[in-house]
């Protein structure tokens, strides 16, 4: 479909010069990133799209009826309109990448500014500030699920000797605390990411304004406030676009670290639940798409306000 | 932002670094205590590689490396094949639909994984390739083509617009410029995205989980998520920190020493993005 | 004689913007020419359509009688240096300047003998396993000239190639330049909006502005049988003169519909018995000569360029005069009314 509209600039396949050689040659070059993209992606999300609106069960996905919009809204058992623990996802997904958002930006500035200050021993400090964005998600998981562990946690054993807990905390057993603990590890691992990016945008800001400023003996806080993070704030945005797109669809960190635990529970983690454990490909399915509708609308506004605003620049 | 730093600073310094490397410096303390040691919380570490042992005894946990070693390899090398010419149509070609192709790939990157699961998990096993190796690469092209088209347009955009000219006055093809000219200045480019690529095949975690059945054809992640002890309420802690820092102390090298292109290729995909 | 390269109605757009319009031009075998004008005139525009980089809108483009409007950059015959010299910066001088033979089937050691024998020409022998970054401006200049003489090429394109050296290496390369086309003998078609390398370099100079040929002709043409006030304008350091010729004593006026009289800096002259009063605002030294800015009684501002030093100064009254076969007259068109 993309092919078909990538038409040659008005030359026409006869000719041989330089212009519409490039386009025939960008044809070819194209064609099997494309080709992989359809068959990794455009089909599979094709049949997604088309299984949520069937009951399909997982061990013969052939033998299938089409139900319309039942497995989203029916009135005989609701769909997953009607479905509490579907709204928990829904919940549990905005909060968590919301809170988790939110933290890392915050940190992920502190950070940043002080990586930004020249001081010896900066690149080392830089490096270990990358450890925690390196470490698979898997294993983040399992790591602090050894250091939340009610009787042998290394945190309760901190916090015990610190005085500041009377008795150990089974974390990942309280639903108060489950889904604290996992938006603690996801802006532990993901801190990293906010931090560089934010000080990629720190490093382009000329010096001369900052000389201005002390001359003009203006706060530290009144700068940061009123110069710095305006003009870091088309980059900030992007990351925070960036992370929040990628926190909608979490899965491994409370897969791992909370299994189907419905305090953790997102809506990649329902999906697959309903998918694989519960074989119900059709209500799977319908969860997974309201997923990726979710995102590519906030995509679309996203890609269109930048667009806009990048016009508006021009 | 000016001055010396103070007390106060370096402080802060040392809480980020802390903060940073702790969790990963206590899961190498705990891969070296095993038995009853493991059950009293000490902050030095001690040497016996009981644990190292027992993972790759107790379970196919080097076939389960070699599963990782080979997907993400596969994956990064056709990434970057499909990539590198695609960048080249995409940065110095201009054709009708460029801007929507590009806007669709960044969309295919903001995929929710989940979305693709049910149709992946049905061609996958219509091509015979569930609890296979190249099931796994096929699904991990999703995660890591769209980033790396789109780092390399950006890296691709900024080389001289003259070295090409000069090369096509030379008489070269477009696919000649590609192999001759550019691929040898793309150098720290590719390698950049190569490494983001891998450390993202590498990590990957739910499609390996639902597309391979069988201990010995699973990846490292999944591996580890699934070690279970005696009873399903005795994780071998021991064994697990053992297989963690397995996998991630070659990542954490890579890191320190591609810090520089690393942050080079994730600036360059979101900063200009 | 047959032209080496003939534009006939060459026009190109992009998009809205017309760029190129409607070029003319027969180029004979051998000849050097220098396309000539102020920035965003087209002159880059219509030596990158001649080299096939750029597509040519409307209008044919022949090369030794084939139109070569489809063909690719490499099949017709032309050899193009750039003013970033576009060295491929990975390859060494001599890989850049075998790169273009070794792209076909070629005999390897044919290759190695050609390159040898022109980066002797050009004094590279000793600097071939360097790589561009370890060459100075000017050894890279020649590297990029060595690349293109290496194709052997029916035409060499040149794109403002000295715009990158300073001064004394610019007019040093130049000489080089000048000595390579006597030697080769080869039709060389070279941009610059230097006029002082158009005047020295060009068998005939064309003078584009706006994407319009303004004329065409050798430099002394152009210098003093410029076509009209643009070319008067362009050619010639400081710039010509113009005065309105309402304003004029009626020694210098001219019939024919003259409305505007050219006269160049250097014709003027100090004359008490002058046609023109004024008083000197400013005298400039440069040794060998001076300015004299003067501003004129009847109105406006002029510029004389004597010998020597100034043996006036300033705030000084004075009359100026020129030999009236010095002048030059224009119709309000800007046309030049033509000269005997």
């Amino acid at each position: 479909m993309v092919q078909a509209r990538i038409g040659l600039a008005k030359s026409g396949l006869a000719k041989s010069g330089l212009a519409s050689q490039k386009v025939r040659a960008a044809l070819w070059f194209l064609a099997p990133m494309v080709l992989a993209l359809a068959l990794a992606a455009g089909w599979p999300l094709g049949r997604t799209l088309y299984y949520a609106f069937t009951d399909a069960t997982l061990s013969d996905m052939a033998d299938h009826g089409f139900v319309g919009f039942d497995n989203f809204w029916n009135p005989e058992w609701g769909g997953l309109f009607g479905d509490a623990k579907w709204w928990r996802a829904v919940g549990n997904t905005l909060v968590f990448t919301g809170a988790s958002v939110g933290l890392e930006t915050v940190f992920g500035i502190l950070i940043a500014l002080v990586l930004n200050r020249p001081f010896r021993g900066r690149g080392l400090v830089r490096a270990a500030v990358l450890i925690p964005w390196a470490i698979p998600t898997i294993v983040s998981a399992k790591m602090w699920g050894w250091m939340l562990h009610d009787q042998f946690g290394v945190i309760n054993d901190m916090l015990l000797g610190l005085g500041l807990i009377e008795a150990p905390i089974a974390w990942m057993a309280n639903s108060a605390t489950a889904l604290g603990a996992v938006i603690a590890v996801d802006v532990w691992k993901t801190t990293p990411f906010m931090a560089l990016l934010v000080l990629a945008a720190l490093q382009t800001l000329p010096g001369d304004i900052y000389e201005a400023a002390r001359i003009d003996g203006v706060s530290r806080l009144r700068v940061f406030f009123r110069i710095t993070l305006p003009l870091i704030r088309p980059a900030l945005m992007v990351a925070v676009i960036f992370r929040g797109l990628d926190a909608l669809r979490a899965f491994d960190l409370m897969y791992v670290m909370a299994a189907n635990n419905a305090d953790t529970m997102t809506v990649s983690v329902f999906a697959r639940q309903q998918l694989v454990d519960f074989q119900d490909v059709g209500y799977g399915s319908a969860a997974a798409a309201l997923l990726f509708v979710l995102v590519a609308v906030m995509t679309a506004v996203v890609l269109t306000l930048g667009r806009v605003r990048m016009g508006a620049a021009r | 932002m000016s001055g010396r730093p103070g007390i106060l600073f370096f402080l802060g310094v040392g809480l980020i670094v802390l903060f940073a490397g702790f969790p990963f410096y206590y899961a190498v303390v705990s891969s070296f205590k095993s038995g009853s040691d493991l059950f009293e919380v000490t902050y030095l570490p001690m040497f016996d590689l009981a644990n190292y042992r027992a993972v790759f005894t107790e379970q196919p946990f080097g076939r389960n490396i070699l599963n990782s070693v080979v997907v993400a390899l596969a994956v990064v090398v056709l990434s970057l094949l499909l990539g590198l010419l695609a960048a080249y149509a995409l940065a110095r070609v201009s054709f009708r639909g460029r801007g929507l192709l590009l806007a669709t790939i960044l969309s295919v990157s903001m995929f929710p994984q989940v979305a693709v699961l049910t149709g992946m998990f049905e061609m996958i096993r219509a091509f015979g390739l569930y609890n296979s190796l190249p099931g796994l690469i096929v699904a991990n092209m999703v995660l890591t083509l769209p980033f790396t088209v789109w780092v390399l347009t950006t890296f691709m955009a900024d080389l001289p617009r003259e070295l090409e000219e000069a090369a096509f006055v030379d008489g070269a093809t477009p696919f000649q410029v590609v192999r001759l000219v550019f691929l040898p200045l793309m150098g720290p480019a590719m390698a950049a995205t190569g490494l983001l690529a891998f450390i993202v095949a590498w990590n990957e975690f739910l499609f390996a989980l639902t597309f391979t059945l069988t201990n010995d054809m699973r990846t490292v992640p999944v591996a580890i998520a699934l070690i279970t002890g005696a009873t399903q309420y005795e994780l071998p802690w021991g064994n697990i920190m053992a297989a963690s820092v397995i996998v991630t102390a070659p990542l954490i090298l890579l890191v320190l020493v591609f810090q520089r292109r690393i942050v080079a290729g994730l600036t360059a995909g979101a900063v200009k993005g | 004689m047959t032209a080496a390269l003939r534009l006939s109605g060459i026009r190109k757009t992009f998009g809205r913007a017309t760029v190129i319009r409607d070029v003319d031009l027969d180029i004979e075998e051998g000849e050097f020419i220098v396309f000539v004008g102020p920035s965003g005139c087209g002159k880059s525009t219509l030596l990158r359509l001649i080299a096939g980089l750029e597509e040519i809108t409307a209008g044919d483009l022949f090369i030794a009688d084939t139109r070569v409007n489809d063909v690719a950059p490499a099949k017709r015959g032309v050899a193009m240096v750039f003013q970033s010299y576009a060295l491929y910066p990975h390859m060494s001088v001599f890989e850049n300047i075998a790169f273009g033979l070794t792209l076909g089937r070629h005999d390897k050691a044919a290759v190695a003998e050609k390159v040898r024998a022109v980066a002797a020409t050009l004094e590279l022998s000793d600097l071939l396993d360097r790589l561009p970054k370890q060459l100075s401006g000017g050894q890279r200049q020649r590297v990029a000239i060595g690349r293109a003489i290496v194709r052997e090429p029916r035409v060499f394109l040149f794109d403002e190639p000295l715009s990158n050296l300073d001064a004394a290496l610019r007019t040093q390369m130049r000489g080089e330049i000048a000595a390579l086309h006597q030697r080769l003998g080869t039709t060389m078609i070279y941009v610059t909006h230097d006029q002082v390398e158009a005047m020295t370099l060009a068998d005939r100079i064309v003078v584009l502005n706006g994407g319009r040929v303004e004329q065409v002709g050798a430099p002394l043409d152009l210098y003093r049988r410029p076509a009209n006030r643009f070319v008067a304008g362009f050619i010639g350091a400081p710039a010509m003169n113009f005065l309105p010729v309402a304003k004029l004593p009626p020694a210098w006026r001219k019939g024919g519909g003259a409305v505007t009289l050219g006269v160049r800096p250097e014709h003027l002259i100090l004359d008490p018995e002058g046609p023109l009063a004024g008083t000197v605002k400013r005298v400039e030294s440069l040794g060998d000569s001076h300015l004299l800015h003067i501003a004129l009684e009847a109105g406006g501002d002029i510029v004389l360029r004597g010998q020597g030093a100034a043996d006036v100064r300033s705030r000084q009254a004075v009359r100026l005069g020129a030999d009236p076969g010095d002048l030059h007259f224009f119709r309000d068109d800007d046309s030049a009314i033509s000269r005997a």
